[in-house]
């Protein structure tokens, strides 16, 4: 287990990989995301109370959901950087930040387009809200950092300390909702109920979350592809691969 | 595992724990600034301050809603099933405001128990469901109402 674990520290071994994996997870993620998004924009039913404007659901929580677990591979990777001292996690860090930067971005922007008609209000400083904000600082401080320490190491470990340090934010992001009183509503999915929402709801929601998640992880291969290639560029494999795709 | 690494490993879940900790004891000792309002109970107990801004939330009470014909002026009571709490607010209501449904009120208490609104938004709840299925619940609803009123019995009262 341990030698898989450490060729996976291995940029070369990991390039190849993700190679023969993004085709799969691009082409697969946007038939998920297409089905799941044009099932839930087009065809399933409105709400008895909000009529239409529920739909941003579809967009809303896929958003949201990933902008949190990208957070904890984020923290996973910083670990990893800390006590092994894996390149690679580190790649993955500086890789997926912006991502997940844009996710929290989508979440906050598309809750508050539908807090206006549903609440009457853009924003409010709930709990909910107040940690998700937090979490797009923390994006933001992950990335500012990691650009401000030019050397690779020690930029590598103070990113790592910021993203552990930074993940106590998570739980209070998905509790905000039971530990306090919020204007935003608890959760409707929860993994011991049903959900308390129809199948031809929750059914494409579950399609857009998959399709989104699959799409980050090609995304996620392909910016690490490019990190890989800025930081190795003077090793020999890295030559070879770009002599032979220039042929 | 390697020592130093294990060491390490130490280090950081050391680490983990006491930020865990720390966050965890200042948002408890922060609790009621982080709630975002008042319960009707909180409200009845004399927890809120009497003319602060405060906010305060619960459900609109079934037939407490008042409109003013002259103008926006709107009363209605907020409970949550133990307390409730008269409201009075002049505005435009949001579109979800309904009986039955929650609300969150930014305003002040005034020393008669009275809560003077003058902002008042809608909570959704976590519920989500197509509106035949809706219609289904309320006929199914009304049906049970009236043979519960045919055996002298007072409808869905709390």
């Amino acid at each position: 287990m341990w030698q898989i674990f450490h060729k996976l520290g291995s940029p070369k071994w990991f390039f190849g990989i993700a190679s023969t994996l993004m085709p799969w997870l691009l082409w697969v993620g946007v038939a998920l995301l297409v089905a799941g998004l044009g099932w839930g924009l087009a065809f399933a039913p409105q709400d008895y109370l909000q009529g239409n404007s529920y739909r941003i659901i579809f967009i809303h929580v896929p958003s949201a959901f990933l902008a949190q677990s990208v957070y904890i591979m984020m923290a996973v990777a910083g670990l990893v950087t800390l006590v092994w001292r894996m390149k690679l996690a580190d790649v993955f860090v500086k890789a997926v930040a912006p991502v997940g930067a844009v996710l929290t971005f989508l979440a906050l922007f598309t809750g508050a387009v539908w807090g206006k008609p549903t609440w009457g209000t853009w924003w409010i400083w709930d709990a909910r809200l107040t940690s998700m904000l937090i979490l797009l600082f923390l994006y933001f401080g992950v990335i500012a950092l990691g650009a401000a320490i030019s050397d690779e190491k020690s930029s590598a470990r103070a990113v790592a300390v910021l993203v552990l340090v930074g993940v106590v934010n998570i739980p209070i992001i998905k509790y905000s909702v039971e530990w306090w009183n919020t204007l935003h509503q608890p959760a409707t999915f929860k993994l011991t109920e049903k959900p308390s929402m129809p199948a031809e709801m929750w059914v494409p929601l579950l399609l857009s979350v998959l399709g989104l998640y699959l799409i980050f992880g090609w995304l996620a291969c392909l910016r690490m592809q490019t990190e890989i290639l800025v930081r190795e560029g003077r090793t020999r494999w890295v030559q070879q691969l770009v002599q032979a795709r220039g042929d | 595992m390697h020592p130093i690494r294990k060491k390490r490993l130490t280090i950081i879940l050391f680490l983990l724990a006491g930020v865990s900790v720390a966050v965890g004891l200042t948002t408890y000792a922060l609790r009621q600034n982080i709630n975002l309002f008042y319960d009707p109970s909180q409200i009845a107990e004399g927890e809120a301050p009497v003319d602060v801004r405060i906010r305060a939330g619960g459900m609109v009470e079934e037939g407490s809603v008042i409109r003013d014909p002259e103008s926006l002026r709107v009363e209605f009571k907020i409970t949550d099933f133990t307390s409730s709490v008269l409201m009075e607010y002049t505005g435009i209501l949001p579109d979800l405001f309904a009986e039955g449904q929650g609300v969150v009120a930014m305003g002040r208490l005034d020393s008669n128990g009275r809560f003077v609104a003058d902002q008042v938004l809608a909570k959704h709840d976590e519920n989500y469901m197509s509106p035949e299925v809706n219609e289904a619940l309320e006929k199914a609803a009304g049906k049970r109402a009236a043979i519960s009123d045919a055996q002298g019995e007072a409808a869905a009262s709390y």
